[in-house]
């Protein structure tokens, strides 16, 4: 099982509280990957939320291939991080010539856009640059997105920080998101790292997914280019997040009512009975059947963790007024905020989705039984 | 025979039957039962002599012959009488004297089923027991990456959809702007398949109706059970038990003059309509109640003159197209009931399935498909149709299935698969690899009556004679002395039992899958099989 940690902080932080959390949960993480995501940003991308960042892993042939393929499509470097990797390799991490953090300029002509354009515009652009490194296996890209970055790659979470590198001010953050992977039933690949980003959304998961295929079938069919790669089973998390809140327009109250819908008893009690048995039933082949445990952020910056129906998984959400961490296990919270009042620790259960809201002021549990912010 | 007699073309011998009856002089006592109770009148009562030669030892004294005479059991040899291998005659013999038995060879009586050119009509099913359904395997376990759930103590949702399910974004948009949304019925995935009041004996059919009640309303199972086409007793119409039947309309829309005026009448919705267009068991061909089983009783409910035969014609006569028959009939049949009712197709399968199952997917109305394949049953039909004629269920909900993943429609129009599911008794396994094929839910005939009322047919020819309303059991028969052999209330009985017992076994599949919240529809990486080809064809796992 993987180990999942996230923090959310008023002030920018280093990535590296979260990778210290990881580490005292070394025992549920084998080396076999770390994945990070950054957002809202502090440092120098605080003055450009505006401007896409692109993060992946290049070959020095595959830099010259984008730098072509940016510059024909009219966008421009802004700025950029560069992390210096030790010419002395190090066992377990492989070596590589380039990982890219570069903002870009958005071309001119798409200053009259919609958002809704430039998101979809963003995300076909990710899309072509993946293909074109699958096809010659020179680059991989993780996301391209305003204020966030990923970190992916394969090695312990520690040795890897140093590797890299991250300890550096550039690179702090207010929504820090990290996974330890334990590597299961798929080979070692970049693209099966969590966690996953579609668009703003974005999650990461411990545990299998044995409703995978059916899902997996469902999302790939809804004519959404980005509803793609599923090179691990929770990918699919981010999709139905994505697909709940932007193709159906609801709230992250909803998202737990997708994936885990109330049995027909509770259900009919529901003040918005009707409204979610409509929604039981078209979204059927979204329910998973865990085990899992969700950890996910929102456009907004909110952050968020659920289980699965049966809450086969360990979670915890805890901190102060201005930091919170979610957490797999206790140790992980305790290494990153001592100081917390640990009396408020909170282990989501089977019906509980846990929100922490961009103000950073309290943990908010929204239960499957109350009613919702409905869309209608 | 004597030896020196002229031969018939059809006269056979004993070795010539497929059934031979093994009969033991010493153990009978001449009770009567087995003759009396034989459908077929293959066995009869018969004074045998024996001659003992007496050789004498003594030259005066003449060798000498002695006569004895007894009585015993007979087999007849003649077409119309060979042994259907019911075994009757086994249940009701006091001391075990007599029992048929397979002829090991090879049989010549399937030469000869055709006097006065009639071919063999029969009821039941193809006769085979190969079946793919029971070589596949359940391979996917969780495996301490995830742990197997348990079948006993955790919750489980094995439910699934019956009507036309849209699309998430088309269904809020209706809900925001009010507008028509398709009726879709939560109920259990193992459906009692259209079965008609006619085919089957009143008891058999009180016992199914009363069965379904008590998981519905007892048991909190929602169950539900297909008319088949002979309509329906208007008493059940006009109860709150209907909401727990699903209507069959074919070709021969027998019973429909009542219905039709029953439905002011209607304290509830029925679940649905099924409109038969055809039939696994014999695709391509109508429904036919032979004119031994249309006694009074059937003639009023179905409509029709007594005594006659009601083959229902292979197609609806007055639709010449798929337009018709899709768009407008469906339409026809929602409307009957204010669009509050499901109501679906149900064809044989073929390979031009895909075909019907593409119109469907552009008609809000169509509220599912089921395809039945050649494996199903019938109560009677040529034997040609039953053992030729059809496409395997399988490979069939396969293709529908990932051809509606290719359009994105996969969870908007259920499929359900009828057809030979549990005829070698492994009616949870079955089922189970069907859904995760893609299958919605099951329906089952045959099982049913094996099950809940002892129905004697095998995959070996036995029995068979649904057709000719002389059914053993009085499940399938119209005369009174036969169906009273059959208590309704027995029948209820194990029509729960079997429900109960199945609903344990799918959780014991699904569970060690780590599935439980959810039916596992097209959950298809959970699937082995040892045949490479068929791996292949099924888009699933190929284990040695």
């Amino acid at each position: 099982m993987c180990r999942l940690f996230a923090l959310t902080s008023k002030d920018p932080v280093s990535p590296m509280l979260a990778i210290k959390a990881l580490d005292v949960m070394k025992e549920g993480h084998d080396g076999s990957g770390m994945g990070l995501l950054l957002q809202d940003l502090g440092g120098p991308f605080e003055e450009m939320k505006e401007a896409p960042i692109l993060s992946g892993i290049f070959s020095e042939e595959g830099i010259r291939r984008l730098d072509l393929f940016m510059m024909d499509k009219g966008f421009l470097t802004k700025y950029k991080i560069t992390l210096k990797v030790p010419k002395k390799s190090v066992p377990g991490i492989p070596k590589r010539d380039l990982y890219l953090i570069r903002a870009y300029e958005l071309p001119e002509d798409w200053d009259t856009l919609e958002p809704d354009e430039i998101s979809q515009r963003l995300m076909m652009i990710l899309l072509k640059i993946r293909e074109m490194g699958e096809e010659k296996k020179d680059m991989m890209v993780f996301s391209f997105w305003p204020d966030t970055i990923m970190i992916k790659e394969i090695g312990d979470p520690m040795q890897l920080a140093d590797y890299l590198g991250l300890d550096r001010k550039e690179l702090n953050a207010r929504i820090i998101m990290a996974q330890g992977r334990q590597n299961t039933n798929y080979a070692i690949n970049l693209y099966a790292c969590h966690p996953f980003f579609i668009n703003g959304y974005c999650t990461m998961t411990n545990g299998e997914n044995t409703a995978f295929i059916p899902i997996k079938d469902f999302l790939s069919s809804r004519d959404f280019p980005g509803y793609m790669g599923y090179q691990s089973d929770s990918e699919v998390f981010a999709h139905i997040l994505h697909y709940a809140m932007v193709g159906l327009d609801m709230g992250i109250d909803a998202y737990k009512h997708v994936i885990t819908p109330l049995q027909e008893k509770d259900l009919q009690q529901h003040p918005d009975a009707p409204f979610l048995a409509h929604l039981k039933r078209t979204c059927r082949p979204l329910i998973i059947d865990g085990p899992n445990c969700v950890i996910g952020t929102l456009p907004d910056h909110s952050l968020f963790m659920v289980q699965d129906r049966k809450k086969l998984r360990p979670g915890v959400v805890g901190g102060k007024a201005g930091l919170f961490g979610f957490s797999s296990e206790i140790c992980g919270l305790d290494a990153v905020i001592p100081d917390r009042d640990t009396t408020k620790d909170i282990q989501p259960m089977h019906i509980d989705t846990a929100i922490v809201s961009p103000d950073r002021q309290e943990v908010k549990i929204c239960r499957q039984t109350e009613a919702l912010n409905l869309p209608l | 025979m004597s030896s020196n007699r002229s031969l018939e073309p059809s006269s056979l011998s004993l070795n010539d039957l497929p059934w031979q009856i093994r009969y033991s002089n010493d153990r009978c006592t001449l009770c009567g039962q087995c003759t009396a109770v034989c459908p077929v009148q293959a066995i009869e009562l018969k004074v045998f002599q024996k001659r003992m030669v007496k050789i004498s030892i003594q030259q005066d004294t003449p060798h000498s012959n002695q006569y004895d005479t007894f009585y015993g059991i007979r087999q007849k040899t003649r077409v119309e009488n060979a042994c259907i291998g019911c075994a009757m005659c086994t249940m009701v013999c006091p001391n075990d004297a007599i029992a048929p038995v397979k002829n090991p060879g090879l049989d010549r009586l399937k030469f000869h089923i055709n006097q006065k050119g009639i071919p063999r009509r029969r009821g039941g099913r193809r006769n085979s027991s190969q079946s793919i359904l029971d070589r596949i395997k359940f391979t996917r376990i969780s495996m301490l990456t995830d742990p197997a759930l348990d079948a006993g103590r955790h919750e489980f949702e094995m439910r699934t959809l019956l009507g036309r399910v849209l699309s998430p974004r088309e269904n809020m948009k209706r809900l925001k702007e009010k507008g028509w949304i398709p009726p879709v019925r939560e109920i259990y995935p193992l459906i009692i398949g259209g079965m008609s009041f006619g085919a089957l004996s009143p008891s058999m059919w009180e016992g199914l109706q009363m069965g379904v009640a008590y998981l519905n309303e007892e048991m909190g199972m929602p169950v539900r059970i297909c008319t088949g086409e002979g309509g329906c007793p208007p008493r059940l119409l006009r109860s709150r038990f209907l909401k727990y039947v699903i209507l069959q309309i074919a070709s021969g829309y027998f019973g429909w003059d009542e219905i039709i005026h029953a439905i002011p009448h209607m304290k509830e919705d029925p679940c649905a309509i099924e409109i038969k267009y055809g039939q696994g068991a014999k695709p391509g061909d109508g429904g036919l109640l032979m004119w031994h089983k249309v006694n009074k009783l059937i003639a009023a409910i179905r409509g029709v003159p007594p005594g006659i035969s009601l083959p229902s014609p292979p197609t609806h006569q007055t639709q010449y197209s798929i337009e018709e028959s899709v768009a407008k009939m469906l339409q026809s049949m929602s409307m009957a009931w204010g669009f509050r009712v499901p109501v679906y197709p149900k064809i044989s399968a073929s390979s031009t399935s895909l075909a019907v199952l593409n119109n469907l997917t552009r008609n809000d109305f169509a509220s599912g498909l089921a395809i039945d394949g050649e494996d199903g049953g019938t109560g009677a039909a040529y034997t040609v149709s039953m053992d030729h004629m059809g496409h395997p269920i399988a490979s069939c909900i396969r293709d529908n299935y990932l051809n509606l993943i290719k359009i994105g429609k996969q969870n908007e129009i259920p499929i359900f698969a009828g057809g030979g599911i549990g005829k070698n008794g492994n009616l949870a396994a079955n089922a189970a690899a069907l859904i995760m094929m893609g299958a919605s839910g099951v329906q089952i005939g045959k099982y049913v009556m094996q099950a809940a009322a002892g129905c004697v047919g095998t995959e070996e020819d036995r029995c068979n004679v649904c057709n000719v309303g002389i059914c053993p059991k009085g499940i399938t028969s119209q005369d009174p002395r036969l169906y009273r052999r059959l208590d309704p209330e027995d029948v209820a009985q194990r029509i729960v039992d079997l429900f109960i017992s199945f609903d344990t076994e799918l959780k014991k599949i699904v569970a060690p899958l780590g599935r439980s919240t959810s039916l596992p529809i097209g959950m298809s990486d959970a699937l082995g099989i040892d045949d490479h080809a068929a791996a292949q064809r099924l888009s699933i796992k190929y284990v040695v």
